[in-house]
């Protein structure tokens, strides 16, 4: 892959709860226009990395820098899907009503949303294959339909960038795919998009490059050139089997019964 | 009913509706704990603002109540952020220690004052009448009236402005720091609101009852809507509702007015807990009966489905035989296959069970949702 324009770069980044430091000099590049892996164990800190990246958690240390800033200056730039189990999908609204919210961050305090809001979301929610659901009240929605609202939800923001925790955690096959296929279109339009992933099998097929995080990077680049065995074996521990198979050069790998999410299939 | 009744009325009615807005941010985040704490610790800032300025009436006893409120909050969330004690737990040290550091400070230092404890904790609306608002010599109400509208206005006005920022806070703090909303600075607010909001409820309803008057309505209202708009205006005729029928009731029984309006707010909980059309029990309890049958028709067509055209068939799917094979007792059985022939799902030939298209058909749509 030729050398890009560095649409995130994290140096030296240090986080921790208390004393208790969740990550340890994490160091990321991540190359404009590309769909980014970040893997890892149970309590590894995928969350924390987006969410400092994000400024929602101060670092102990190190540097992040969106396009060449600081966060804070770059916030238009930048989509966020949280953990769908972020948020209490008994509040009282509906899903109109909650994709809208992507586009507060351009109304600004005070503003209300109004018709063009509520053109784009309609707009987003097609994209998603959602829109019949618009007035729907959210508790009624499963875990798939849960995650494409969050998916519109980012997409109205009309970011340059976007972080996913999870955006495949407990959704169908059908909507797997829906997501994929955006994801792509995202990259297409020359996006980047860093998503939070448990399935090991498909990391090769869906995205381009990967982080191995647990508490340090691991690795951190090209999924050709950082998704081996070893790297694997240093982040998971002992716990991930492997099936080493001929083909693309890509690692077939297996988690065998034991990383969270979704299991051997 | 005299000018005086009519003027209680309005009182109680204003101060219900002026608790019930916050509460509704209040339960959604689910604040309840807190807001008790707060309409209590007030009480510490209004005796502290008093030992100030040594004017019971002066503006500043507000903000300093204020003040105490959020002083509260952070000593909570300080408490909790050391990961030694629970929320619930920072809630009950720091409550009763600013609490009960008020009313030792009035029992001691400012006995002679208006500041007396059996006032302070249940308040008396009834005697709220006879402080008038006297402006230029010409009488113009009750001075709680005024105070109790303005504090109203107050929470009307922030929660129309920041009605955005409140709900996206509310429902996703994590987006709402990320687009640049501090959730931080909405969060105090809010708290600033109710504890403003305790202080002007402290003289008519006491402190105790404070936390009923703010969640009791939203609570009843939750269970009704869909929406925060509907849920903001149901919580606010609730709340009316509570404080007219609360004062007739204390009327009747000659009781404490803020007590009987606590009461038929907790008694128009019970109603709509057991009957809201959707999430009241009587609903649900009805909804999970359908269900049971629903299911136990769909095991039916499945039973039908697995064995139809094999030589079991004959045996398996006599009525008789169904108790045994679904592990069904034979009177439920029964009725099992009773509903299912209303529902033209099964047909019944001299003792064996056929599916109909509808019954074959339903039995493929489980068993599809199931894979
Ligand atoms: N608010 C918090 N306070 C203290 N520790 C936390 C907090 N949030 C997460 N942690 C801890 O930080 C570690 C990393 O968490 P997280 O980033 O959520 O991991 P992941 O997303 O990889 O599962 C875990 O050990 C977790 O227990
Ligand atoms: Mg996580």
């Amino acid at each position: 892959m030729e050398e890009k324009h560095a649409a995130i770069e994290v140096a030296d980044l240090t986080v921790a709860y208390q004393e208790k430091p969740v990550l340890w000099d994490v160091d990321m590049y991540v190359p404009e226009g590309i769909l980014m892996a970040i893997v890892g164990p149970n309590g590894a800190g995928k969350t924390t990395l987006i969410k400092a990246i994000m400024g929602l958690i101060q670092p102990a240390a190190g540097q992040i820098s969106i396009y060449g800033k600081p966060f804070r200056e770059q916030r238009g730039l930048v989509g966020y899907v949280p953990q769908r189990g972020s948020v209490d999908w008994d509040f009282p609204t509906n899903v109109l009503d909650v994709v809208m919210m992507g586009r507060y961050g351009r109304l600004g305090w005070i503003r209300r949303p109004g018709r063009e809001e509520e053109r784009l979301a309609l707009e987003a929610l097609e994209k998603v294959g959602m829109a019949r659901y618009s007035e729907r009240q959210i508790s009624q929605l499963s875990g798939g339909q849960q995650q494409r609202v969050f998916l519109a939800r980012a997409l109205v923001q009309e970011a340059q960038i976007y972080f996913m925790d999870e955006p495949f955690q407990g959704v169908d096959a059908t909507t797997e795919r829906a997501i994929i296929t955006l994801l792509k279109e995202l990259s297409a339009a020359n996006k980047t998009v860093v998503a939070v992933h448990h399935d090991l099998q498909t990391v090769p097929e869906y995205f381009d490059y990967v982080t191995l995080l647990n508490v340090r990077c691991i690795a951190s680049g090209p999924v050709e050139q950082v998704f081996s065995e070893e790297n694997l074996r240093a982040t998971y521990g002992g716990r991930v089997a492997f099936l080493t198979a001929a083909g693309n050069g890509a690692e077939q790998v297996e988690p065998a019964a034991t990383t969270a999410g979704h299991g051997a299939i | 009913m005299s000018l005086t009744q009519i003027e209680i009325q309005l009182i109680a009615t204003v101060v219900a509706v002026a608790c019930a807005l916050p509460g509704v941010f209040l339960v959604l985040r689910s604040m309840a704990m807190m807001s008790d704490a707060i309409s209590h610790t007030v009480l510490l800032g209004i005796v502290i603002g008093f030992f100030i300025v040594e004017d019971i009436n002066s503006p500043l006893l507000i903000a300093g109540a204020a003040v105490m409120g959020l002083i509260t909050v952070s000593l909570v969330e300080l408490l909790n952020r050391t990961r030694l004690v629970q929320e619930d737990a920072a809630i009950g040290l720091v409550f009763p220690a600013l609490f009960s550091l008020a009313v030792i400070l009035i029992s001691r230092f400012a006995g002679d004052v208006h500041l007396d404890s059996d006032a302070v904790l249940l308040g008396e609306l009834a005697f709220a009448p006879f402080d008038r608002l006297v402006i230029a010599g010409s009488d113009v109400g009750p001075v709680a009236l005024y105070t109790m509208t303005g504090v109203l206005l107050l929470n009307l006005t922030f929660i129309l402005i920041f009605y955005k920022e409140l709900k996206l806070a509310t429902f996703d703090a994590a987006l709402a720091a990320a687009l640049g909303f501090s959730p931080g600075l909405i969060h105090y607010g809010l708290m600033g609101l109710v504890s403003i909001t305790a202080v002007g409820a402290f003289d008519t309803v006491g402190s105790i009852l404070v936390v009923a008057l703010m969640i009791a309505p939203p609570v009843s209202a939750y269970l009704l809507t869909d929406r925060l708009t509907t849920m903001l205006g149901l919580s606010a005729v609730f709340a009316a509702i509570g404080a007219i029928t609360g004062y007739w009731v204390a009327h009747w029984l000659d009781a404490n007015i803020a007590g009987s309006m606590a009461m038929m707010l907790g008694l128009i909980f019970g109603v709509v807990f057991l009957f809201a059309p959707e999430r009241g029990m009587v609903a649900l309890a009805q909804r999970r009966a359908r269900q049971k049958w629903e299911f136990a028709q769909a095991a039916l067509t499945i039973h039908l489905l697995n064995h139809e055209g094999t030589p079991a068939a004959a045996q398996e799917n006599r009525v008789e035989h169904l108790s045994h094979h679904l592990r069904w007792q034979p009177p439920f059985a029964a009725e099992v296959v009773q509903r299912a022939q209303r529902h033209g799902l099964v047909e019944r030939h001299n003792g064996y069970l056929a599916l109909t298209d509808d019954g074959r058909q339903l039995a493929r749509e489980t068993l599809m949702l199931a894979t």
